[in-house]
Order: structure tokens, then C-alpha cells, then sequence
């Protein structure tokens, strides 16, 4: 007998291992059955469940007892079980309840993503573009908070957050003792250091890559550019503390940032220590080994190297080809 | 006269000592299960006697007993949820207030039944005087010799402590309340796994209201088929009803299950009708999280029924014309009460009292609350009874824990059943800051029912 199980997801069936959720299958699936994932973070033991945005319909529970689950669920925690049947876009109520979570989501969002360094590399952005409506009915005054400095290096911004606890989660599993937590309860709850005690920890600036949004952002990177204008290369340095795998964000010959490298479902490869993140922007201090690769459904990847694919309003206009064609050749230069 | 199994010897003066409590045949139950009974045999009892919760979700006491795991070298926990916190229910606080022993005794035997070494009793902290309550009775009981270690002779040891919570209604939610017995934030876990394969510490746990495990205490004396014998149906047994609001006599009241809701609200042994002579308009059956009916609904059926005061008959139509059982916080409302005030009432608690963990329920209660008092103060417009109902389903069935169900049926049922009034803030803002809506057609009799073609 294998000891894999069988999962059908939107009518495909994938073989997986017994005991992983239904948001892994569908990631070993890919393409549009993956729920999105605002909370869920495979390396952070406990994440997930929260935002609500991976709920899927179970139809048929497991070959052994094939009753459906009464409610939707988070397919971030629920396991799989031979046999399961499960629906995501294929169900309508599962997409209205999608829409209806990320429009509750954005309800106290401020959505300033005009100044938002996030924007361009934020989930929420995405997950609001893909299921969300282009208007709010929401009428009342949104929930607002100060800005707090996590030490030098980070800056949190409440108003932005939608309290994933992914965070939270990081602080906890990289430290022994606990410094970050949430604070208050129900729509005033907030991520907060006790005391607005600074984080003192070598990989305290992985908060900054697991934030969905543009609530912890990097301070060495604030307002400096647009991270579509920003071009990512793969690079890596003998580091002590950590693997010195990352992506650096490079503006002409500049290293405006380093992050850790995200695979395609935005969450990093390796948390990356701060000194990789935040100390080492000189091109000398790395080994480059090549461009990152980037989705081509990313803004980031909107005009970069590899591929020119105009649009299809560029390809019947001999002028704008042209203008692209030297846009194109100016953005490769580096 | 209904019968009485919990409150039987409430009237007899310092019930709350031992002494008088054990002259009343008080820990006749512990005496009876840790000599001559096996824990299996205990929660066999209780399967018989069809105990059903009475915290508010109603499953079956014994069926939530034997999913208990029992895995070699591990603890098993029992604790009682007396974080009790449902406006409009205070029967836990009653039971434990006047008669605590009965409270002790239940849990010696459901411990024993489980084979919990240490058991907790939760309770919100609010409570105070009946955490004090609670101490002194442990401490009689532990000096009588029914706690610690062997007791009565039997090899069985038992610890008992009270911890009092912080004062969160989500700490009622079983997994936020084992979170905060932890030493935790009280946020509720995400399930599976069920606390019965791990929950306090990582270890098997039971998780009971207080009054499921006072009635333990009558279904070991008496047998737990004697105990089926009350009630109606798969409402077995008595109910403890905090019955509140604009009633003659509120307080709370131990009936039979099967009560017809009438009875209930106007006999004199109960509630003896609505105060100063006014007119019923609607009920909430049982506890704020429950769906709100209009007069005519709670006495009868869409059939045409007499609705009873039992799991099956408060919930007979479903979420369109029935409610639920609930804890059983019983609030009449009468003619002179405002039903979207009320509503906007509900829904500002759930707003404050939202863990804040999980997106619909953490921003969607508050919207609705904002919408509600809109409406209330004269300034609500019409698409925003249509925007209430979508929000109440967004929440509905999304969320981590019930909380977001109990604070979207409220909401739901109020404007299925008073969309009227609610039309009628809108369009008569100024009026209705003045004055209320009325009784209006909500006690009228249901027209009958078509016969089917």
C-alpha cells in the first residue's frame, strides 16, 4: 500500500503525503487552485487560521466517511485525507466568502499604497486586486495608530496591519525570550513590542519579510525608491550567523536592499541575519549569481530583462514600440 | 409543580456549608460512584440520562465524555466553564452563589469518571465573591475528606482549584478558555485537534458548564435512566432559566424541559407575565447569541404549535422562524422596547468582546455596530438593513471559534423579524429618537397554515 494519499482540488487529483494541509496539496498543484495566503507561512510552526482568506469548501470528506464539512474551511489547517474532494474557485461560495474576507480586510486598511514602500510586493495589494471590489461601504472613520520604531533598523505601522501574527510568530521562534506580542483585544488589538522595547536579536529583521503588508518596513529602505524600479539579483556572502543567501534590489549601481529570497508564493527561502540585511549594501560585499527571478504577474517584473513582452496596445503601434524597445534597453543596462 | 433536581434544597437556610448540605443528602453521589461505580460505568450513566450541554452548544455531555482520549502516561483534565458571560444569562452564578457544593460535588464525580487527578474550575473574574465562595467550599469539602488525597478510602486523589479569568466573554469558547487557564492570551485555538485529544498542556481534556456538571450529581443518584425520564424527548432533565427583562418575577427559575414557552413567561410559578401590564413583544430564548423572535413566534410554531421550552422545539423552523436553546438567558422585551436599540446593543458587546484574532469576526463586528448605531441615532439609509445582512453572513460560519456566529444572528434575525422597525428608523429619524416603535404586528396570530396542495 503507498502511504500517499489521494486529494482532488477543483477536480484535479495530486498524490501527496499523508498529514499535510490542503493549502501545501493545492501548492504542489499550483496555478489558480492555490488559495491565497495572508497568514499562513510554511516556515512558522503555529502560523495560520487567521485571515481567513484560504477558506475552502470540502465536499467530500475522505473515501472512509465521504460526508462534506458543514462550513468552510481554512485550508491552511486543515489536513488532507484520502480520498478528499475539495472546491475552491469552483464554488461560488467560496468566492463570495473570499470576497467578503478581503473586503473586511481592507474596511481599516488605509490604503495608501501610494506611499507605501510595500506596494508592488504586498499580498494584500494582490489579494485585493484579484477578489476584491473597487468600492467600499464602508462609511466611517478607519482606525488609525502612530507609528512606532522598532529599533533603528525597523518601523512598524499599525494602521497598515492586518494582524496575521506572522510576526509574532518570528519573534517567538527565533528568540527564547519573548519580545513581541499583541496587545489589546477585538478591532484594537496591535502588534507591539512590550513597552516599545526594541527587538535585540541577529534576525529580528525577517518581521520585515514575513509582513504581508507595509506595516513592518525595512528603515534603510524607506521612500528610497519604488521596488518596481528596483532590480533583484540573487547573491550570497560567507556569513557566520546565517546562510548569506539573498536577494539583493539593486537601482543603477546601488544596493538600496537587501531581502531574504522569496519563492513564488512570497515566503522566504532562508530567514537571513541582520547584518546580511542590513549592514552589507555594497556590491563588494557579495558574490552575485545571477538575476532573480521574478513571476511575470509581479509589477516588479513589469519591465525587466529576459523576455520584452510588449502589450498587446504596444504591438500595433510602430511608435510605441520603439519607445519601448529603448525603455527596455535602458532597464537592462545594469 | 415541575420537579426539581438542582435546585431541590435551595430554600433550606446555610444550604452554602457543608454541614446543611450534606444533612440534605449532599456528596450522596460521591459516596455512591467512588465505591460501588467504575468511571466507565459513570459516563454510561450519563449516556443513558441524554445530559445534553448547558453551556449553550447542547451536545450530548456523555457522547463529549467517551471522545475523551486515553492515552497511556498522560494527565487528563476536567474543567468547568464558569466564565459564564452571556448577557442575559446568570444561572452558573446562582448555582454557585447559593448552593457551591453541588457544584463540587459534580465535579468529584466527573472527575473520577474521566480519571482527572486535577481539576479546574474557571471562573470569570468578574466573580469574585463566588471565587471566594468556591475556596471556602473546596476547603469544607477537603476537610470533610471528599478532596485530596484517597478519598473516602477509595484510592482515588483529586486536587481542585479555582482560577479566576481575566473577565472576556471569549474565554467561555473552550479552547480560549484552556489558552487562558495556560497562563495565555485567551485567544481561541484553531480546531482540530479538539481539546478531548489536547487540550490544557497538550493533554486529554473535558471542558463543562457548570450546571452539565452539577447534573451529574442527580443522575448518579438517582440513575441515569430515571434521569431521561424528565423532560421530553431528546431534551432530557431540568434546565436552569435565567429568566430577564420586563417580567414580573425575572430570576432563576429550574423547569422541566417541555415547558411550554407560555407557561413559562405567564404562570405564577414561573415568571408570572410581563411587568406592569404591558404587552410581550419579543424573546430572546437564550442568551444574546441566539436568534431574537417576535410574541407570536416564541408561543407558537409556524405550524401552529405550542412552542415548548426544550433543544428541539426552541430551534423547530431553523434559523427563519425558530432560535435556540442557548444557556438559556431568557429576555422578554415588551411592548415599549426599542428592537434596533436592543440589536445595536448586542452588537456593540460582541464588538468589544471580539478576540481580535481572526479578520471577519475582528472588523466585521465593529461594522455592523457602526452601522446599528447609525440607525439608531436617525441617520441610517435604506441599503444599510441590506449591508447588515451581508456583513452578518460574511461573518457567519468564517470565523475560528462561534463568536462570530453569535454575533451574527443577533443582527440576522433582528431584521428578518423587525424589519419594519428598522424601515422605520430610516424613514422617521426624528421621530424615532422620540419615541419607539411599538407593539406593532409582532404579537398578532400567525395566519395559518396553507394546506399543502
Amino acid at each position: 500500500m503507498s502511504d500517499k494519499v489521494k486529494v482532488t482540488i477543483d477536480g484535479i487529483t495530486v498524490e501527496v503525503e499523508p498529514g499535510i494541509s490542503i493549502l501545501n496539496a493545492a501548492r504542489q498543484i499550483g496555478g489558480d487552485v492555490v488559495p491565497p495566503a495572508m497568514c499562513y507561512y510554511s516556515k512558522l510552526e503555529g502560523s495560520g487560521g487567521k485571515c481567513r482568506t484560504c477558506l475552502v469548501k470540502v465536499s467530500k470528506g475522505s473515501e472512509k466517511d465521504p460526508r462534506p464539512m458543514p462550513k468552510l474551511v481554512a485550508s491552511c489547517r486543515t489536513n488532507v485525507m484520502d480520498g478528499m474532494e475539495v472546491q475552491n474557485i469552483t464554488s461560488p461560495e467560496v468566492v463570495e466568502a473570499r470576497k467578503g474576507v478581503v473586503e473586511i480586510l481592507l474596511i481599516n486598511h488605509p490604503l495608501d499604497c501610494p506611499i507605501c514602500d510595500q506596494a508592488g510586493e504586498c499580498h494584500l495589494q494582490d489579494l485585493a486586486f484579484e477578489h476584491g471590489s473597487e468600492a467600499t461601504r464602508y462609511e466611517f472613520e478607519r482606525r488609525t495608530f502612530d507609528r512606532i520604531d522598532i529599533g533603528d533598523k525597523i518601523q512598524l505601522h499599525m494602521t497598515r496591519c492586518i494582524l496575521c501574527y506572522r510576526c509574532v510568530y518570528t519573534a517567538d521562534q527565533i528568540t527564547n525570550n519573548r519580545v513581541h506580542g499583541v496587545l489589546g483585544r477585538g478591532d484594537a488589538s496591535e502588534i507591539s513590542t512590550y513597552i516599545e522595547k526594541a527587538i535585540d536579536n541577529d534576525f529580528s529583521g525577517n518581521v520585515i519579510d514575513v509582513c504581508p503588508v507595509g506595516a513592518l518596513t525595512d528603515r534603510t529602505f524607506r521612500f528610497k525608491n519604488r521596488v518596481w524600479f528596483t532590480k533583484p539579483v540573487d547573491a550570497h556572502r560567507d556569513c557566520p550567523t546565517c546562510s548569506g543567501k539573498v536577494t539583493l534590489w539593486y537601482k543603477g549601481a546601488d544596493v538600496l536592499r537587501v531581502t531574504a529570497r522569496k519563492d513564488q508564493f512570497g515566503e522566504a527561502e532562508e530567514f537571513i541575519c541582520n547584518t546580511c540585511r542590513f549592514d552589507t549594501k555594497q556590491t563588494g560585499d557579495w558574490v552575485i549569481e545571477g538575476p532573480r527571478n521574478i513571476s511575470n504577474n509581479s509589477v516588479i517584473s513589469a519591465n525587466h530583462y529576459e523576455t520584452l513582452r510588449p502589450l498587446p496596445v504596444v504591438q500595433n503601434n510602430a511608435l510605441l514600440q520603439e519607445a519601448n524597445k529603448e525603455q527596455f534597453e535602458r532597464a537592462t543596462k545594469f | 409543580m415541575g420537579r426539581k433536581l438542582l435546585l431541590e434544597h435551595i430554600n433550606v437556610p446555610g444550604i452554602n456549608t457543608f454541614d446543611v448540605y450534606r444533612q440534605q443528602g449532599g456528596y450522596r453521589a460521591v459516596e455512591k460512584a467512588l465505591k460501588t461505580l467504575s468511571p466507565e460505568a459513570i459516563v454510561e450513566e450519563v449516556k443513558k440520562s441524554g445530559l445534553r450541554g448547558r453551556g449553550g452548544a447542547g451536545f450530548p455531555t456523555g457522547m463529549k465524555w467517551s471522545f475523551l482520549a486515553k492515552p497511556e502516561g498522560k494527565a487528563r483534565y476536567l474543567v468547568c466553564n464558569a466564565d459564564e458571560s452571556e448577557p442575559g444569562t446568570f444561572k452558573d452564578r446562582y448555582l454557585m452563589t447559593y448552593i457551591p457544593h453541588l457544584l463540587i460535588e459534580g465535579m468529584i464525580v466527573s472527575s473520577f469518571a474521566l480519571g482527572a487527578a486535577v481539576s479546574y474550575i474557571y471562573v470569570r473574574g468578574e466573580m469574585m465573591p463566588q471565587i471566594r465562595i468556591l475556596e471556602r467550599a473546596i476547603a469544607e469539602a477537603k476537610n470533610a475528606g471528599f478532596l485530596g488525597k484517597n478519598i473516602l478510602g477509595s484510592g482515588y486523589d483529586l486536587e481542585l482549584y479555582v482560577q479566576p479569568g481575566g473577565g472576556a466573554y471569549i474565554c467561555g469558547e473552550e479552547t480560549a478558555l484552556i489558552e487562558s487557564l495556560e497562563g495565555k492570551r485567551g485567544n481561541p485555538r484553531i480546531k482540530p485537534p479538539f481539546p478531548a485529544i489536547s487540550g490544557l498542556y497538550g493533554c486529554p481534556t473535558v471542558v463543562n458548564n457548570v450546571e452539565s456538571i452539577a447534573a451529574v450529581v442527580p443522575i448518579i443518584n438517582d440513575g441515569g435512566e430515571e434521569y431521561a425520564k424528565v423532560g421530553i424527548g431528546r431534551s432530557t432533565g431540568t434546565k436552569l432559566i435565567s429568566a430577564g427583562g420586563n417580567l414580573a418575577k425575572p430570576g432563576v427559575y429550574e423547569i422541566e424541559l417541555g415547558l411550554p414557552v407560555e407557561e413559562f413567561i405567564y404562570s405564577e410559578e414561573y415568571c408570572g407575565g410581563i411587568a406592569n401590564g404591558k404587552r410581550l413583544k419579543a424573546v430572546v430564548a437564550g442568551g444574546s447569541s441566539v436568534p431574537v423572535l417576535p410574541a407570536n413566534l416564541i408561543l407558537k410554531t409556524v405550524n401552529g404549535e405550542k412552542r415548548l421550552m426544550s433543544y428541539e422545539s426552541l430551534a423547530d423552523g431553523g434559523f427563519v422562524s425558530g432560535s435556540m436553546m442557548g444557556s438559556g438567558g431568557f429576555i422578554a422585551f415588551d411592548e415599549d422596547q426599542c428592537m434596533v436599540r436592543n440589536t445595536w446593543n448586542f452588537s456593540r458587546f460582541y464588538h468589544h468582546e471580539s478576540c481580535g484574532q481572526c479578520s471577519p469576526c475582528r472588523e466585521g463586528t465593529g461594522w455592523m455596530e457602526k452601522v446599528l448605531h447609525r440607525i439608531e441615532y436617525g441617520h441610517g439609509k435604506y441599503s444599510d438593513i441590506d449591508l447588515l445582512v451581508d456583513v452578518s453572513r460574511k461573518i457567519e460560519g468564517n470565523t475560528i471559534c462561534p463568536l462570530g456566529d453569535a454575533a451574527a444572528w443577533p443582527v440576522a434575525s433582528a431584521i428578518r423579524h423587525f424589519r419594519d422597525e428598522f424601515e422605520w428608523h430610516i424613514t422617521h429619524p426624528a421621530e424615532a429618537v422620540k419615541r419607539n416603535f411599538g407593539l406593532a404586528h409582532y404579537a398578532d396570530p400567525l395566519p395559518p397554515v396553507a394546506e399543502p396542495a
